[in-house]
C-alpha cells in the first residue's frame, strides 16, 4: 500500500524504467513501486545529515594522475573471432542487430 | 589442512597435488546436491589435465585447489555472476587474479555460487538456485559470496576469492565458520572482476584461517597497469607479522553497535572474544561511531547508482541475453540508482550521500586515531531460513547494517569465527582497521585462532 | 522586427594517437582492413574491464586549449554520460561534464572574436552502418573505432554570419592540422561538427549583446564547413519566419540534408537528454600543474598565424602566405633562403606557390646562384633598355593604342615581347617602369 504523497510516483517509476532500459510490463509496476517506494522512505534519510561545507567524496583511493604511456600495447588485442565469440547475431565480421534509426 | 602444511607436504612429495584434487572432488561428489555451490565444476579430467602440464613454481599455493567467486572473468570458462544475462558466456579473457593465481600454479576447480551482480547477503538472488548453509542445509549461507563460503565449510577447496562491496565476503563468512578478508580499497586489482559498485568493490580472499589469508594476499595485491585505481602503497610481509606479540596493541568497541537489534548471543560471542583479547596484552577502549544507520542509506544509495551505470553494458548485443533477465532484485537496485542519478534528483539523493560519505570517512579515522582495530559484529542475525530474507525488500536490506558503512571509507575488514549459537550455528565477528593495515588485521586474526578452535571445526555433511 | 543569428560550433576531433584513450588497442579505425580487429575487453564494454587514461591523448587535448588560448584546468576529472545506443558499449561514455581540462578561450576572427566555452577530453563510440540482410533492414556494429581519444570544442555563440563561421571553423582547423595532433579530415571522420542555432531579436542600441533566445536548434549530420554555413542559412529563414508569426522555434535537434541544402526534424530526439552524469569511479582525477602545462606548451609550434605575419615580414604577399602556411617543407626553404638573399624571398614564395619549382631537388643555394646569375645577366642598363622597349614600342603600334584605350593586358603583351626580344634578361622593374613613362 504506498501512502498518498508517495516519494515516486507510478510515473517516476515508468520514466525510470525508461532511461534505465528495463523492460517491465505494465501489471509489474504498482508492486515495484511499492517496494522501490519502502526503500526510497529509507535511503532519504541521508537528506536528514547536517552536510553543509562539507564536500562530497567520490572515490577514496587518493591517488591522481594515473594514466599510461602512449603505444599500442596488443597483448589484450582480440583477434575479430574472439571479439564476436559470444555474441548472438554477426556478419561479415560485423555485430549486428535490428535496425535503429 | 592449512595452505602452509599443504605446501610443505606437496613439496616434500608427502601428497600431491592431484590427490588434493581427488579428495575435492569426493568431497564434492558426496555433498555438493545438499550444497550447491558451484554454477561451473570444472570436469575433473580438465583439472587433472591443466595439473599435468602445470610449471614447476616457488609459490605457497602450488598445487592448491581453490574456487572463483563466478564475478571473475576466466578464459574458456563459463563466468555468469550468477545471474541469466550471462549464461552460457565463456569470455575470451581473464582477470588478473585468475592470472596471477594461475601463475602460482594454484589449481582452479570451479565458479561459485552467489547473489546475482553483487546484489544480495544470502545467495537467493540467483538464477542458479540457492546455496544451502553446510552447517545446516535448510538456511541460507550468506552472501553475496555464498558458494565460495559454503565450498570452503565443506571442504570442496582450500580457498577462495570472493568479492565484497557492502560485506559480501565478510557476511558469509561469519555464517559459514570461515575467514574473509575484506581489503584496503584498491589493494588488488579489480580488472576482470565484474562490477557492482566500482568504488565500494573489493577482491579478496576467503579461507579456514587468517594464516590461509595471507598467503592468499600476498599472492593477489599490488599495483595492475589495467586497473587505474590499484595503489602503488608497497605490501607489506603478512606473513612475517602473523605471530607479532599483541600487548600493547589497543582495540576499539563501537558501543552503538552492540544494542537492540543485535542477536544476545552473537553479542556474547563477541564479547568472550574481547576477553581473549584481554587476555593477549589488548588493550580495550570504548569508542563512539554512530553511523550505521546513516552509513547503510548511503550505501543503498550509492552502489544502486553505480551499478545501475555498471549494468547498462548488458544489452544482449555483443553478449549475454537481454535486459528483460535481470532478477526482481536487481530490476530494484538499478531502479534505485538510475532515479538517484537522474535529472531533478541528483543533488538531493546521490550527491548528497557522497557528502555523508565524507563524514563517514571522516568518523573512522576518528574512531580509529586512538586504536590500531575496531571489533564488530558481523551479522545482526543468526543465518535465516532460506526464503525469509528475500521475502521483504526492506529487511533484506537492513540485514547489511554493520558491513555497509566500511565499503565507501575504503578500509579493510577481517571476518573471523567466534564462537557457535546453542544450536549449533556460526557467529563471526569483523575486525577493522586503517587503510593498508591488512598485516595487523592478519596478526590479530592468527593470534586469536591461536587461542580459540572455532576455526577448525566442520559442519557434519 | 530584425533578428541576428546567435550561433555556436562543436567540432570533435578524433586524435592521432597511436592506441585508443582507455586502452591499447591500436587507433586506425579509417586505416583497418576488417571490422573488429583493433578490439579488447576494454573498448569492447565486456564484463569486469577498466580504463585506463592514455597521457598523449590528455596532453593533446591541452595543447588544443592552449593553442585556441584557453585556462587550462589545474583539477579535472572524467564522468560518465550514460545513453543506450548500440554503438556504446558500456551503455554510457566516459566524457568530461563540469571539469573540463580547458576553459575559456576565443579564436579571432575577420568579422570579430569568437569565444571558447571549453575544450574536454572523451571517447568515440563504434561504426554503425546500415544494411539489408536476408531481407531484414539491420545496424552492423564495428567497434575499431569506439573508445578512439576524441577532444571536443564548444565555442560561445557568438557566431554572427554564415561567413563568420566558415572562417572559423577554418581557423581550427588549420590550428589542429598545425599542432599535429590530428588530420582534421572530415571525410575520414576525424573532424566532425555540429552548430547550435537561435536567433535573437535586434535591440535599439546595437553595442549592446541581446540576451541569450530560450531555446536553441542543435544541427547535426553538418559533413564540411559549406554545409555549416548553408545550416545558417537555412535555418536563419526557418526560424526567422516562426518568429515573425509569433511562435518560438521548438528547442529540438535537427539533420542536415544536402539534398535542398535543408534541414529536418530528427524523430524521436526531443526533449533533452538526461545523461545522468556522475564522476567516474575508475579513473582517479588530475592534477595538471604549472610545470606540466608548461611542458605541453614547449610543444606549440608556431600557428598559422604567427607565420603569416613572418612570411608578411619577409615581403611575401598576404594572399601567398595563407597558401604556404600548412607547408613546413616550403616553411623551412623560405627561411632558407630569407637568410641567404631577403630579396629573393617573396620570388621563391610566388614560385613555390605557383609550382615552378621543386624544392626537394633544387637546394636553397643552388637556388640563390641560379637567381644570381640570371641577375647578373639581366639587363639594367638604362640607355640600353630603353633603345630595347622603344624598337618594341615601334614594332607593336596596335598594342599602344589599345592599351591607351585601356586595355590593360596589353600592357602585359609589351612586357612580354621586351622579355622575348631581350631573350629574357631584361631587369623586369626597370624595362616596366620606362615603358609605362613612354605610352
Amino acid at each position: 500500500m504506498v501512502n498518498s504523497n508517495p516519494v515516486i510516483s507510478l510515473s517516476d517509476v515508468q520514466h525510470t524504467a525508461q532511461l534505465a532500459n528495463l523492460p517491465i510490463p505494465e501489471d509489474k509496476l504498482p508492486k515495484l513501486q511499492a517496494q522501490l517506494e519502502s526503500i526510497l522512505q529509507f535511503v532519504k534519510t541521508v537528506q536528514t545529515v547536517d552536510t553543509d561545507n562539507v564536500p562530497e567524496t567520490t572515490q577514496v583511493t587518493g591517488l591522481e594522475n594515473v594514466w599510461r604511456k602512449d603505444e599500442v600495447e596488443d597483448s589484450r588485442t582480440f583477434t575479430q573471432d574472439e571479439a564476436l565469440a559470444n555474441a548472438s547475431s554477426t556478419h561479415n565480421g560485423f555485430f549486428m542487430v535490428k535496425a535503429v534509426i | 589442512m592449512s595452505i602452509k602444511d599443504l605446501a610443505a607436504k606437496i613439496k616434500n612429495k608427502n601428497i600431491t597435488p592431484a590427490q588434493l584434487v581427488e579428495e575435492a572432488y569426493t568431497n564434492i561428489q558426496r555433498s555438493e546436491d545438499q550444497i550447491n555451490s558451484f554454477i561451473t565444476l570444472r570436469p575433473k579430467s580438465d583439472v587433472l589435465e591443466e595439473l599435468a602440464k602445470l610449471k614447476p613454481s616457488n609459490s605457497p599455493l602450488y598445487g592448491i585447489p581453490y574456487v572463483l567467486k563466478d564475478a571473475y572473468a576466466t578464459k574458456g570458462i563459463q563466468t555468469t555472476t550468477a545471474s541469466n544475462i550471462l549464461k552460457g558466456f565463456v569470455p575470451t579473457y581473464s582477470a588478473t587474479v585468475y592470472k596471477k593465481l594461475q601463475a602460482a600454479g594454484a589449481i582452479l576447480i570451479g565458479k561459485c555460487n552467489q547473489d546475482a551482480w553483487g546484489h544480495g547477503g544470502s545467495t537467493e538472488n540467483t538464477d542458479f538456485g540457492v546455496t544451502h548453509n553446510p552447517w545446516d542445509i535448510s538456511r541460507v549461507a550468506g552472501g553475496s559470496s555464498g558458494g565460495p563460503a559454503a565450498a570452503i565449510a565443506a571442504n570442496f577447496c582450500t580457498f577462495a576469492i570472493g568479492e565484497d562491496t557492502g560485506g559480501s565476503i565478510r557476511n558469509p563468512a561469519a555464517w559459514t565458520n570461515t575467514t574473509g578478508l575484506k581489503v584496503t580499497y584498491g589493494r588488488v586489482s579489480r580488472y576482470g572482476a565484474i562490477a557492482y559498485a566500482s568504488s565500494f568493490d573489493t577482491v579478496g580472499p576467503m579461507a579456514k584461517t587468517a594464516e590461509d589469508l595471507a598467503y592468499i594476499l600476498s599472492t593477489i595485491a599490488g599495483v595492475d597497469p589495467y586497473d587505474a585505481t590499484t595503489s602503488p602503497t608497497p605490501i607489506d610481509d603478512y606473513l612475517a607479522h602473523l605471530g607479532n606479540d599483541l600487548a600493547g596493541k589497543t582495540i576499539g568497541v563501537p558501543k552503538e553497535l552492540y544494542g537492540d537489534g543485535l542477536d544476545s548471543e552473537i553479542k556474547a560471542a563477541i564479547m568472550s572474544a574481547i576477553e581473549k583479547y584481554k587476555e593477549m596484552g589488548v588493550k580495550i577502549i570504548e569508542i563512539s561511531l554512530p553511523i550505521s544507520e546513516i552509513g547503510l542509506a548511503a550505501y543503498y544509495l550509492i552502489a544502486p547508482s553505480e551499478t545501475s551505470s555498471n549494468l547498462a553494458r548488458y544489452d544482449g548485443i555483443r553478449f549475454g541475453q537481454g535486459r528483460g533477465e535481470f532478477t526482481q532484485e536487481t530490476i530494484r537496485r538499478i531502479m534505485i540508482g538510475t532515479y538517484a542519478l537522474s535529472a531533478g534528483y541528483y543533488d538531493a539523493y546521490y550527491r548528497k550521500a557522497q557528502k555523508v560519505r565524507t563524514l563517514l570517512v571522516r568518523a573512522y579515522e576518528q574512531a580509529l586515531a586512538g586504536c590500531d582495530a575496531l571489533i564488530m559484529p558481523v551479522n545482526p542475525t543468526m543465518p535465516p531460513q532460506i526464503g525469509e530474507l528475500i521475502s521483504d525488500p526492506l529487511s533484506n536490506l537492513l540485514a547489511d547494517v554493520y558491513t555497509t558503512s566500511i565499503n565507501p571509507v575504503g578500509v579493510p575488514s577481517l571476518a573471523l569465527p567466534a564462537g557457535f549459537s546453542k544450536s549449533g550455528l556460526p557467529i563471526g565477528m569483523q575486525l577493522v582497521g586503517k587503510k593498508f593495515s591488512e598485516s595487523l588485521l592478519l596478526n590479530l586474526g592468527y593470534q586469536y585462532q591461536q587461542v580459540t578452535d572455532w576455526h577448525t571445526r566442520s559442519p557434519k555433511l | 522586427m530584425t533578428y541576428s543569428l546567435v550561433c555556436g560550433a562543436e567540432i570533435h576531433v578524433e586524435l592521432r594517437t597511436q592506441s585508443k584513450m582507455f586502452c591499447g588497442c591500436k587507433n586506425d579505425p579509417f586505416g583497418a582492413p576488417n571490422p573488429n580487429i583493433y578490439t579488447c575487453p576494454v573498448c569492447l564494454g565486456m564484463p569486469g574491464a577498466l580504463p585506463v587514461p592514455n597521457k598523449k591523448a590528455i596532453e593533446d587535448c591541452i595543447l588544443i586549449g592552449l593553442a585556441l588560448n584557453c585556462q587550462i584546468s589545474e583539477v579535472s576529472k572524467f564522468d560518465r554520460k550514460h545513453y543506450f545506443y548500440p554503438d556504446l558499449g558500456k551503455g554510457y561514455q566516459i566524457s568530461q561534464y563540469d571539469e573540463p581540462f580547458c576553459v575559456g578561450g576565443y579564436v579571432d576572427t575577420s568579422f570579430g572574436r569568437v569565444g571558447i566555452t571549453r575544450v574536454h577530453m572523451e571517447e568515440d563510440t563504434a561504426k554503425l552502418h546500415h544494411e539489408t540482410v536476408n531481407g531484414e533492414k539491420v545496424s552492423l556494429i564495428d567497434f575499431n573505432r569506439s573508445s578512439v581519444p576524441l577532444v571536443e570544442i564548444v565555442s560561445d555563440p557568438d557566431i554572427k554570419s554564415a561567413e563568420q563561421a566558415k572562417e572559423f571553423l577554418k581557423k581550427v582547423r588549420d590550428i589542429v592540422r598545425a599542432l599535429g595532433v590530428s588530420d582534421c579530415d572530415m571525410d575520414k571522420g576525424s573532424m566532425r561538427l555540429e552548430a547550435n542555432i537561435s536567433l535573437a531579436p535586434v535591440g535599439a542600441d546595437p553595442s549592446v549583446r541581446p540576451p541569450l533566445p530560450p531555446y536553441k536548434v542543435e544541427v547535426k549530420n553538418i559533413n564540411s564547413f559549406r554545409y555549416f554555413a548553408n545550416s545558417i542559412e537555412y535555418e536563419m529563414k526557418r526560424q526567422e519566419e516562426l518568429l515573425l508569426k509569433g511562435s518560438t522555434p521548438k528547442q529540438e535537434t535537427r539533420g542536415y540534408r544536402q539534398d535542398g541544402n535543408r534541414t529536418e526534424s530528427q524523430r524521436g530526439k526531443e526533449g533533452a537528454a538526461d545523461y545522468r552524469y556522475f564522476p567516474e569511479p575508475d579513473i582517479p582525477p588530475f592534477r595538471i600543474s604549472r610545470e606540466m602545462v608548461q611542458d605541453i606548451a614547449q610543444r606549440l609550434p608556431q600557428l598559422p598565424e604567427a607565420i603569416i605575419a613572418e612570411l608578411i615580414g619577409y615581403s611575401i604577399p598576404e594572399s601567398t602566405a595563407r597558401v604556404l602556411t600548412g607547408d613546413n617543407a616550403a616553411l623551412a626553404y623560405i627561411r632558407e633562403i630569407n637568410k641567404l638573399d631577403p630579396k629573393l624571398s617573396p620570388k621563391v614564395a610566388g614560385a613555390i606557390a605557383n609550382k615552378k619549382i621543386d624544392i626537394t631537388k633544387l637546394l636553397p643555394s643552388d637556388y640563390v646562384k641560379e637567381e644570381s646569375t640570371k641577375a647578373a645577366d639581366k639587363i639594367t642598363d638604362v640607355a640600353e633598355l630603353t633603345k630595347l622597349v622603344e624598337s618594341v614600342v615601334t614594332a607593336n603600334a596596335q598594342s599602344i593604342t589599345d592599351y591607351q584605350a585601356g586595355k590593360q593586358n596589353a600592357l602585359g603583351f609589351l612586357m612580354g615581347q621586351i622579355m622575348k626580344t631581350s631573350g629574357g634578361k631584361a631587369d623586369t622593374t626597370i624595362a616596366k617602369d620606362i615603358l609605362t613613362k613612354l605610352i
